[in-house]
């Protein structure tokens, strides 16, 4: 009986070989597979269970890890959770959701390749694995003094520090409470999300670099006058029409003037007084002189049509592609199509400001490992030359007589020239406009540059009305940064 | 005997001791790594806890030295490490859970280890032959095939996981199937020690193979019918396999025809395919198995699923004793214990749990093939492939090589029934293991009779 015996240990270890296999399949070759299942707890676990960074503002978290005694091991919180919102986003069961949670993920979870070799030195000390920390450039009094300024009202508002692109204060109102949606309570979380995402006045989306876009109205005009002075055939006193009515061309339609009247009693004005009056007429006619791709080009210059990433990705602005010479002149004072980001309107402000250069913007200013050693430090970038250094000046000139005398003279701060450009948004009969400001300061060294809108906030027809909601804001944002 | 050998034959006592002491210290590295794993001290009571393991385990050793003193002496240190590692993963599983040690499956456990030892530890010093077993052929049939039916009836059977495998009697529940593995055992060694003449000789040639008469297709007529009542009544894909697996493999090597291996398997395979077209649970089995994922199956039931999910976060080299979640996984202490096992030591760590099976099996069959008489080669064999197959089952299932059954794990999964049927499994194999590598009385060192003065009358 021995011959079978000796057989049967062979159909045994057949049996064993088989187990061998399956058990590589599973633990090895499909273990992958296995773990990036959407309903597999254990990653879903392991994920909460590594202490994320956190995301600092100035020297203070505003969303941390704290240990918690549930399953999860760790429970996101974040202070001040309206004011920074839209900065950090939330880390919930749906996972990261906006801001930076979402954009900086895998810094912040510890997965990213530039963290690997602190993985492999986590492996061998024993030290818990943890996620990197971010700086973010705000300035924590300028974006309370925005979101202060923006109040229950709904809009936006963004302040960029020209000389290097740092974001200063980026605020998006309605805001929301991120807590909220990041507790380990799922029925609880579900529902506030679901109440969320259904809000009609959408809480969850950041106007200050996506949503549905505005449309700039006057502050575009600062755009045009660039590329006015940019062809070289005008300076600030080139003697511009300024009627109370502009014929348009192939229509019975014409453009007329906020108030009604003509821009100057002789019907006549110079560039510079179009902007300080903000002059639909004269920009209207501007327009369609130096032509639509001479100011497509110019808003391209200033980051149109660009997505950066800041490192949320900003939506791109933009000027139509098809224009006609009615739909031009439209354009050129920031209406038709036209559709902006404040986040681009406090480029063009940054860039006039920073002599003609524009930086690309940015909100992490380091990622600091779990060992505070830097891991990376942001280095200012170029995006492009707006423009020439001279017409950066002269713009900066005519800007800053709409402050002292124009539009804009609510944006006025004591001792400290300031350069501006109101701007009143028309978007549908019988709605209120969107009131617009840009500007920086000081004018002869910039420090902050801001665009703030507010949605409904001016009085349709009413150019000063735009100043008088949106620039002591802006003035506000200026100022907290002035007095620093 | 070709081979007469003047050098003494080693017992193995030494090296079973050693080895047994080694099993013992990895249990008590695994204990102490879990508690430090899971609380950062050592665990309090590692002193009773491993000096009592260690006391089971000596005592145990010394029956061997007194009552099997040639016994085989790798399987005590192998069951050892086995049990001992169950132990600790079922108390980690407790922790993992919220139980104290008072009140956990581990302590039952460990009481249970000590009963089955105890009871293996008599098995050894009450039979001193394995062959006195023989003499109790058909009563152990008897027992054998009442105790796989028992569960079926009404008033002591009970359904838990949707196999009626249980008997229940004064709230005390059982699996009667791990005994009736032993007896059936037994009753098919002896009966086919008898019946092997007959149904090996006779028969008539088809296709190279030697097919039995007619007449004596009915001993495998009957175990494939009970094997299908098991399967269609009481749900147990796992005890079915496994009670007809061992019945076609002893036949085989009772009576070394390949054509009763064909007839079994053709047999089995008829059987569960009509089983399947018929019953629903069945089809529930093997969609679970074939399509684990499906949202269908995961209604149903998501346990396959998370022992898979269970493993695979173990990966290679597991997430460490202590560090994963097996909670996450139902039955983890039990049914389940193996993705246990592969989620907290790793595919590494799975392998050897797997090749320490391997040797327990290899040295049974070693056995086998050492004894002399054919009652003790068939019963080794037959008792050592069940254990082979039933980690086949048990490990094949969770992993999906088979669909998923209701077995235990021999010597890990919690379970006193299972403990006690298995330890005293490795008592009677212990038990000819002694029988087959103890030294002939040699006889050239002569004995009184031989010595005596004597006519020798030669035979032509």
């Amino acid at each position: 009986m021995n011959t079978p015996v000796r057989r049967l240990s062979f159909l045994v270890a057949a049996l064993f070989a088989a187990l061998l296999v399956s058990t590589t399949l599973i633990q090895y070759v499909f273990a992958s597979d296995l773990n990036g299942r959407p309903d597999n707890r254990r990653t879903l676990l392991a994920t909460y269970a590594r202490e994320r960074g956190e995301i600092l503002v100035g020297q203070n978290p505003v969303a941390k890890s704290v240990p918690t005694d549930d399953e999860f091991k760790f429970q996101r919180t974040y202070d001040d959770p309206e004011l920074y919102a839209h900065i950090t986003g939330f880390y919930s069961f749906f996972g990261a959701v906006g801001g930076l949670e979402q954009s900086e993920n895998s810094l912040l979870s510890g997965a990213s390749d530039k963290l690997f070799y602190r993985r492999v030195s986590d492996l061998f000390t024993g030290r818990r694995p943890s996620g990197a920390t971010l700086e973010t450039t705000l300035d924590p009094a300028v974006q309370k003094a925005a979101s202060d300024g923006l109040g229950d009202a709904k809009g936006a508002a963004v302040a960029l520090d020209p000389k290097t692109g740092a974001i200063l204060a980026m605020v998006s109102h309605p805001s929301f409470d991120p807590n909220t949606v990041a507790g380990h309570d799922l029925g609880t979380v579900d529902k506030n999300y679901q109440a969320l995402t259904k809000a009609t006045d959408r809480p969850l989306v950041n106007r200050a670099i996506g949503g549905d876009l505005y449309p700039p109205g006057s502050v575009f005009k600062v755009v045009t006058a660039a590329a006015a002075l940019s062809t070289g055939d005008y300076t600030a006193d080139s003697e511009l029409p300024g009627p109370a009515e502009l014929d348009l061309p192939l229509t019975n339609a014409t453009l007329p003037n906020h108030d009604g009247g003509a821009c100057s009693p002789s019907g006549k004005v110079s560039l510079e007084q179009a902007l300080v009056v903000s002059c639909n007429t004269a920009f209207g006619d501007l327009g369609m002189k130096i032509g639509a791709d001479t100011l497509r080009e110019q808003a391209a210059k200033f980051g149109f049509g660009d997505a950066p990433s800041v490192p949320m990705r900003v939506t791109p602005s933009s000027v139509p592609a098809e224009l006609d010479e009615p739909q031009l002149a439209q354009s050129a004072i920031g209406q038709y199509d036209v559709r902006v980001t404040p986040m681009q309107m406090a480029m063009v402000a940054a860039g006039v400001a920073n002599k003609g250069v524009v930086m690309q913007p940015y909100l992490v200013q380091s990622v600091i490992g779990s060992d505070l050693s830097v891991i990376e430090t942001a280095e200012p970038t170029e995006l492009s030359e707006a423009v020439t250094p001279e017409v950066a000046s002269t713009l900066t000139d005519m800007m800053v007589a709409v402050v002292d005398d124009g539009t804009g003279r609510r944006a006025q701060i004591s001792g400290t020239k300031v350069a501006g450009k109101t701007g009143t948004a028309e978007h549908g009969k019988g709605r209120r406009a969107h009131a617009w400001f840009i500007s920086f300061a000081p004018a002869d060294d910039p420090k902050i540059a801001v665009a703030v809108v507010v949605e409904d906030g001016g009085t349709a027809g009413s150019e000063t009305s735009g100043g008088a909601v949106a620039a002591p804001i802006a003035k506000q944002m200026m100022e907290a940064r002035l007095n620093r | 005997m070709s081979v007469v050998s003047s050098v003494a034959p080693r017992s193995g006592r030494t090296t079973e001791l050693v080895l047994t002491l080694g099993a013992v210290g990895i249990v008590g590295l695994a204990y102490v790594n879990l508690g430090l794993a899971t609380s950062g001290s050592v665990p309090p009571g590692l002193a009773a806890l491993g000096l009592g393991y260690l006391g089971v385990a000596m005592a145990f050793h010394l029956v061997l030295r007194w009552r099997a003193s040639y016994a085989d002496p790798l399987i005590l240190p192998i069951v050892t490490l086995l049990n001992g590692l169950g132990l600790v993963m079922i108390h980690r599983v407790d922790l993992a859970k919220g139980r104290d040690i008072a009140d956990g499956v581990a302590l039952r456990q460990l009481m249970w280890s000590a009963l089955a030892v105890a009871i293996a530890a008599g098995v050894l010093v009450v039979v001193r032959d394995h062959r006195l077993l023989r003499r109790y052929t058909f009563l152990a049939g008897a027992v054998g095939f009442a105790l796989l039916l028992l569960p079926l009836v009404p008033v002591v059977g009970d359904q838990q996981f949707g196999a009626r495998i249980w008997i229940k009697v004064g709230g005390f529940s059982f699996q009667p199937g791990e005994i009736a593995k032993l007896a059936l055992a037994v009753f098919f060694a002896g009966y086919l020690v008898q019946t092997r003449d007959a149904l090996s000789v006779a028969g008539r040639k088809v296709l190279g193979m030697t097919f039995p008469r007619a007449r004596d297709l009915l001993p495998i007529l009957i175990a494939w019918l009970a094997s299908l009542g098991v399967l269609v009544f009481e749900k147990d894909l796992g005890s079915s396999l496994l009670f007809f697996g061992l019945f076609v493999a002893m036949l085989y090597v009772a009576t070394e025809r390949v054509s009763w291996i064909a007839i079994g398997l053709a047999l089995f395979g008829a059987g569960a395919y009509v089983a399947y077209l018929i019953f629903g649970h069945v089809q529930t089995r093997v969609l679970l198995w074939l399509h684990t994922f499906s949202p269908q199956a995961l209604e149903t039931s998501d346990q396959l699923a998370k022992g898979l999910m269970g493993m695979a976060a173990g990966g290679m080299f597991g997430t460490g004793l202590g560090r994963g979640r097996p909670d996450l996984t139902y039955l983890a202490e039990s049914d389940f214990i193996i993705p246990s096992f592969g989620e907290e030591l790793g595919m590494i760590g799975l392998f050897a749990i797997l090749v320490l099976y391997a040797l327990l099996v290899e040295r049974g069959l070693r056995t086998s093939l050492g004894t002399r008489d054919g009652f003790g080669k068939l019963l080794a064999a037959g008792l050592s492939f069940s254990l082979a197959l039933q980690c086949f089952v048990v490990v094949g299932g969770v992993t999906r090589v088979i669909p998923l059954t209701g077995l235990t794990a021999p010597f890990l999964s919690s379970g006193g029934s299972s403990l006690l049927a298995n330890w005293t499994l490795v008592a009677v194999l212990l038990r000819i293991s002694d029988h087959a590598r103890r030294p002939l009385p040699d006889p050239a060192a002569g004995s009184a009779v031989a010595e005596a003065r004597t006519e020798v009358v030669r035979l032509p």
